[in-house]
Order: C-alpha cells, then sequence, then structure tokens
C-alpha cells in the first residue's frame, strides 16, 4: 500500500468489490440457466433430498449411520470418514516426511540413499497406482475372514481388517465402561473396532505418499538455513544432532510451513481416491446419493463446497501458525 | 480402469454440456440426428457378459447389444452402424442427459423414481431379473437368511445396494456392505476373499461365476432373489417419436418370436408367409413403418440383423451362451413367462 494515498486505496478497494460482484454474478447467472435446462428437460432439482431417507447402509466409521436415516446424515457420516482417515494419514505424512527429509541429509551413505530412494519411488508413481497396490496386496496376502489369525488375545487379523477390542459405552453414562471383543462369527470376525483393509490402505496410501512430498520440503527447509548457522554452532561446541535439534531445525520448520500447507490440502482432496477401494468417504457417499437421487449438481455441488470449506479452515489454520512461528523480519 | 479423476471431469462436463445446451426438443429431433451422424450412439455397460461385453478383437456382443444393432437396423439399415458407448453404473444417466447417447440398452433397472425424475423415459421391459447372492461353497449357506453378520461386496449407484439394505433391514438381520464404485473392482474383491458375499442381478452372478471364478463349482448363486429388476433400454423426455420407435423395436422381436419368425426364416417368410400378421410385421402388406417414421421394411431389418427375441436370448444368456440361464420369467406370455407382444398392427 505504500506509496498511495487514501484516495488510492478507495479506489483498489472499490475495484475488488466490483470484480467479486461481477463473478458472483456470472456464477448465479450460470445456476440459473442450468437449473432452467434442467426444468426444461423434466429433471428434478433443488436440496430437498437432503432431507429425505437416504436408503443405503455406510459400511464403517464413526457416525452410527443407517439407511432410514437422512441424506444429508449420511454426507455427514462420509465427511468424518474423510476426516478419519485424513487425519492419521497427514500425521504419519509428517513425521514420516520430517524423519526422510533429515535422513536425504545425513552422512551416513545407507540411510541417505534409502531415503532418497525411497522419496523417488513414491513421488513417481501416482497415487491411484500405490492406493490399489496396497489394498490388492492386504487383501490377497492376508488370511481368509474364516481362517482369521489371533495375534493376541482379542486381536484378530484377516482379509476383513484388523479386530481390536475397543471401549463401549454403556447407556447414559459419558465415560466407557467396559470394553468391548471382537469375537468369530460364522463368517468373519465381529465387534470390537476394525480396521478394514479398505481403510488402513487409503490411510497408508495417502501417509507414505504424501511423507515423499513432506521430505523434499524439509530438506529444502534444512537446506535453506545458512551455512554460518552451522559452523556457529559447531563452534559453540554442539555435537551434530545438537547442532540439527537446537539450531538448524527451529530455524527450518518455520520455514517451510507454508509448504507443508499445500501438501496437507492436497492429502485431504486426494482422500476422495479412496472410492476406489470401497472405502465410505464423502465422495463416495455423494456418489451413492447422486445415483440414487439423480441429483448429479446438487450433490457435486455438496462435495465442492465441502472440501472448499475444509481447504479454507486447514489454509486459515495454519496461516495463524505460520504468522505466530514465523521468523520476525523473514517475512 | 478410468481414473477418478477423469470419470469426475467427465461428469463434469456432462453438466457443462447440459447448462449450455438450448432447451427446446421438438419430436423427431434425435431420428434426425441419427439419420444424419449415420450411426446410433448407444450406451452400454462396460462388460457385463451376455449384455455386453466386448470380445478381444472389440466386436460386442450381448442382449444389450442386440437391442441396439436391432434399432440400427431398423433406423439405419445396417446392424453395424453403431457405436457402442461403454459407461459404467453413475455415468450412465447423465450421459443420456446431455446427448452423448441416443439411447441407453445396459442392463438398466425401470423404477418409479428413475422414471419420474430423472428427465429420461423407459421404452420397454428386454429382460426380467431378479438381484441375488453369490457365495463360495466351503460357508455351506443355503439360503440369504443365513448371511447374519457377513460382508457383502456390491457397487455403488446400483439398486442392488439399496435392495441389500432394504432387504436385511426387514429380515432385522444385520450384514456389512463394502461398496465399490467399480463394478470390476467389486467382484475381484469378492473373488479375492475380501467378502463372503457378492450380490447383484442374478444373470450377472451367473455370468461372473462362469468368466471370473478360478473354479465356479467353488461358488454357489443362493435360490434367494430379494427383488425385482425388470431392465428396459431408456430415451430422453420429449422426442416421442425417437421413443416411440424404441420402444416398438424390441416388440417387433418378441413379435417375430411368437409369429415363429426366425432370423434364418425371415426371408421365406416376408415373401411367402400368408399370415397377415407376418405380413403386416415384415411389412409385405400394411406399411407400419411409415407410422413410425421408418420404412415398411423397418422389423424385417431389425429381425434379419439379431434374430427373434428367443434367439437373441437363447444366444446371449441361454443355452447357447456361456451363462446357461433358464428362459424363466423371460419366456413368451403362452408359455409360462411375462414376456408379451404389444399387437403389431
Amino acid at each position: 500500500m505504500k506509496g498511495r494515498g487514501p484516495r488510492g486505496a478507495w479506489r483498489s478497494w472499490a475495484l475488488q468489490i466490483a470484480l467479486v460482484a461481477l463473478l458472483l454474478a456470472g456464477v448465479a447467472a450460470l445456476a440459473a440457466h442450468a437449473l432452467e435446462v434442467l426444468r426444461g428437460r423434466g429433471i428434478q432439482s433443488g436440496f430437498d433430498f437432503l432431507l429425505q431417507p437416504a436408503g443405503f447402509e455406510i459400511g464403517e466409521g464413526w457416525l452410527d449411520f443407517h439407511a432410514g436415516q437422512p441424506f444429508w446424515r449420511a454426507f455427514l457420516a462420509g465427511l468424518i470418514n474423510t476426516l478419519r482417515a485424513a487425519v492419521p494419514a497427514a500425521a504419519i505424512a509428517l513425521v514420516l516426511g520430517t524423519l526422510l527429509g533429515i535422513g536425504r541429509l545425513a552422512p551416513h551413505l545407507l540411510v541417505r540413499s534409502i531415503c532418497t530412494w525411497y522419496v523417488e519411488a513414491l513421488r513417481n508413481v501416482p497415487l491411484l497406482v500405490q492406493l490399489l497396490m496396497l489394498y490388492f496386496a492386504l487383501t490377497q496376502l492376508l488370511p481368509d475372514a474364516t481362517e482369521a489369525v489371533q495375534l493376541l488375545p482379542g486381536v484378530w487379523l484377516s482379509k476383513s481388517g484388523l479386530s481390536l477390542p475397543w471401549p463401549v459405552t454403556a447407556e447414559g453414562h459419558w465415560l466407557p465402561s467396559s470394553f468391548e471383543w471382537p469375537e468369530r462369527t460364522a463368517f468373519n470376525i465381529s465387534g470390537g473396532a476394525a480396521l478394514t483393509p479398505e481403510y488402513l490402505a487409503i490411510v497408508f496410501a495417502l501417509g507414505l505418499y504424501t511423507a515423499a512430498f513432506v521430505a523434499e520440503i524439509v530438506r529444502a527447509g534444512i537446506q535453506s538455513v545458512p551455512a554460518g548457522q552451522v559452523d556457529a554452532a559447531r563452534a559453540m561446541g554442539f555435537g551434530p544432532a545438537q547442532q540439527l535439534r537446537i539450531v538448524v531445525l527451529p530455524q527450518a520448520l518455520r520455514l517451510i510451513v507454508p509448504a507443508v500447507t499445500n501438501q496437507v490440502l492436497a492429502l485431504v482432496k486426494n482422500s476422495s481416491l479412496a472410492v476406489a477401494v470401497g472405502y465410505p468417504e464423502l465422495v463416495s457417499v455423494a456418489n451413492t446419493s447422486l445415483n440414487s437421487t439423480g441429483r448429479a449438481f446438487e450433490c457435486i455441488a455438496v462435495v465442492m463446497a465441502v472440501y472448499l470449506l475444509l481447504s479454507l479452515l486447514i489454509a486459515g489454520g495454519t496461516n495463524l501458525y505460520n504468522a505466530r512461528v514465523a521468523l520476525r523480519g523473514w517475512r | 480402469m478410468q481414473s477418478t479423476t477423469s470419470r469426475r471431469l467427465a461428469s463434469l462436463a456432462a453438466f457443462a454440456a447440459l447448462a449450455c445446451s438450448a432447451v427446446p426438443a421438438f419430436a423427431g429431433k434425435t431420428l434426425d440426428a441419427v439419420k444424419q451422424r449415420g450411426t446410433l450412439n448407444c450406451g452400454v455397460t462396460n462388460g457385463v457378459a451376455g449384455f455386453s461385453a466386448p470380445d478381444s478383437q472389440g466386436n460386442w456382443s450381448g442382449l444389450d447389444v442386440d437391442t441396439c444393432r436391432a434399432v440400427a437396423a431398423a433406423v439405419l439399415g445396417d446392424p453395424k452402424k453403431v457405436n457402442f458407448v461403454p459407461l459404467n453404473a453413475q455415468q450412465r444417466f447423465a450421459a443420456l442427459q446431455a446427448g452423448e447417447i441416443d439411447m441407453l440398452a445396459r442392463n438398466t433397472t425401470w423404477t418409479l423414481s428413475r422414471d419420474a425424475s430423472l428427465g429420461l423415459e423407459f421404452t420397454t421391459i428386454t429382460y426380467y431379473d431378479g438381484q441375488g447372492f453369490l457365495v463360495p461353497k466351503k460357508l455351506k449357506v443355503t439360503s440369504a437368511k443365513q448371511l447374519k453378520g457377513a460382508e457383502i461386496c456390491t457397487q455403488s449407484g446400483t439398486t442392488n445396494e439399496k435392495n441389500v439394505s432394504d432387504y436385511f433391514r426387514a429380515q432385522n438381520i444385520k450384514v456389512k456392505t463394502v461398496v465399490f464404485e467399480n463394478f470390476e473392482a467389486s467382484f475381484k474383491a469378492f473373488f479375492s476373499g475380501r467378502c463372503q458375499v457378492f450380490t447383484t442381478d442374478a444373470s450377472t452372478l451367473a455370468g461372473l461365476r462362469n468368466k471370473e471364478a478360478k473354479n465356479p463349482d467353488d461358488y454357489v448363486i443362493l435360490p434367494d432373489l430379494i427383488s425385482k429388476e425388470p431392465f428396459a433400454p431408456v430415451v430422453r423426455r420429449g422426442d416421442d417419436e425417437w421413443f416411440t420407435i424404441v420402444k416398438w423395436v424390441p416388440h417387433a422381436l418378441i413379435e417375430a418370436e411368437e409369429l415363429g419368425v426366425t432370423q434364418a426364416g425371415v426371408d421365406a417368410a416376408k415373401s411367402g408367409s400368408q399370415d397377415p400378421a407376418v405380413q403386416r410385421l415384415l411389412g409385405s402388406s400394411e406399411d407400419m413403418g411409415k407410422l413410425l417414421g421408418l420404412d415398411k421394411d423397418w422389423a424385417y431389418r431389425a429381425v434379419k440383423a439379431v434374430g427373434n427375441y428367443g434367439e437373441v436370448f437363447e444366444r446371449n444368456v441361454g443355452p447357447k451362451s456361456v451363462l446357461q440361464l433358464p428362459r424363466g420369467l423371460n419366456n413368451l406370455w403362452n408359455k409360462g413367462g411375462l414376456v408379451y407382444a404389444l399387437p403389431v398392427r
């Protein structure tokens, strides 16, 4: 804003507002025309279907959902399933990515080569291919559900996934009162918490894939710390680990927040690939809804709005964080 | 396998096309467009044995494919002038709405909500099916009622997905569905052992068991059919002339079977038959084709191209096919089935 008087600022604001208004008018005109065409062809439209019973089941998730409940709740269950996959995947990506990024600069040749190979391999194969490979590996290699293996008491592994004892809350209580143990039934293992192969495949595929990109960002961040800082640390008598922990990483990790934010955003959006392996996340639920109602326009609009909101929330949150941690004078 | 992204782009493109195209649709527009183009764009499945599947040379065959060919023969005079457009369950209606295809012949179940809300019109039932269950024999299941706690693989966006949930809710049996966007992924997951049960229309189950299972005898199709699945070709609303044509071509094939006119015998019947019904159908007396906006040989060419309904059934899904399905409900009305030609007169 420097070099502009209050009048110049006013003019620039007016221009911005006019542009936004023009854009919104354009979108509204397009939507109105689309609706007119849809009506002209006898295609039902509108969001009223969200209140009607969905009529399909959602195989897994944290939100208890059954077919008699309305579509909006199905979308909510899908969104929660998206987060249920994206959050642990992001944790894997950040932790593993940081370690790999450091490892790529390690003085030890073997460590350095392993990290380099990991990054190159994972970064250059499409995520969908990795996801399908992981999923087929899980469902081909694990034993059939009827021949599930017991790893520990109450822990079963099979093609139906990993079943664990899980705390359950009795009616009217807030805190869990007992554990539900998985049990063998006629076909498979049921009860407790089950991590299905679909869920494991999407969490690990997303996490391992994104880790490769995070690793590159971390490496760039470390390399951007001036060599003088390392020399200074050495002069203070710090060993290599201390140099990294006390001097280099605190400076490097602050720098990379915006770039890593982009990776987290990409990870959340990439979770939509889970439909390929049958994990019921937001896009999968929207697809099913689209097909049972024919409201393609509306279902896609909901998906777009939800991803937009998620992205803005993540970007907003990390921007706040970035503003706090960024080095003064570096902005 | 198509990527999810490209599929999503395709559906977005369909909406864009829908949004940008002009509204007015006058009768006969589709027929004119098909004639001018010289090929019929026919939406089919991307591979369901017996209904529509390409062979290694890219030749399509199946009951739905023959419906497309019969329409092309009636309208364009040549059953080869069909451009088969493979569509998955999610794409099929949008493709028809947006005008990418002229008709959809893709084992699609005729339901009220689809009929009334999609701006589409179902023409005539070409196959009566029902939804069934495929299970490994070693589980020793003999009825769907024993499936408590089982995991069931199926495809999203189909009537199958909803029927399963309705059926087991009504029976008060808890099952778990694993739903795939892609049909191939859904049955591959089942045959790899991910699910203990696979569900879709019984005719498709038969095809899958014979084509995809390492040993077909390891699997059984349960006797329970949990739904009615009448398959019918679909066209866009608002083009009555085209709707009437796509409705009457299958009726002509059924009428031919009722009258005993076969693919091999159609020429002799056309020139020699004294039966007024045969003469009317094949255009050797009255000109029924004119009423449809076609010529009088329309039904003759359709039968000559694919045979009568019984021959189409036998070749694609019946005794002469790998599916070996019994005629059942798809037999003629006077032989214990539900197939009944509206009178061609």
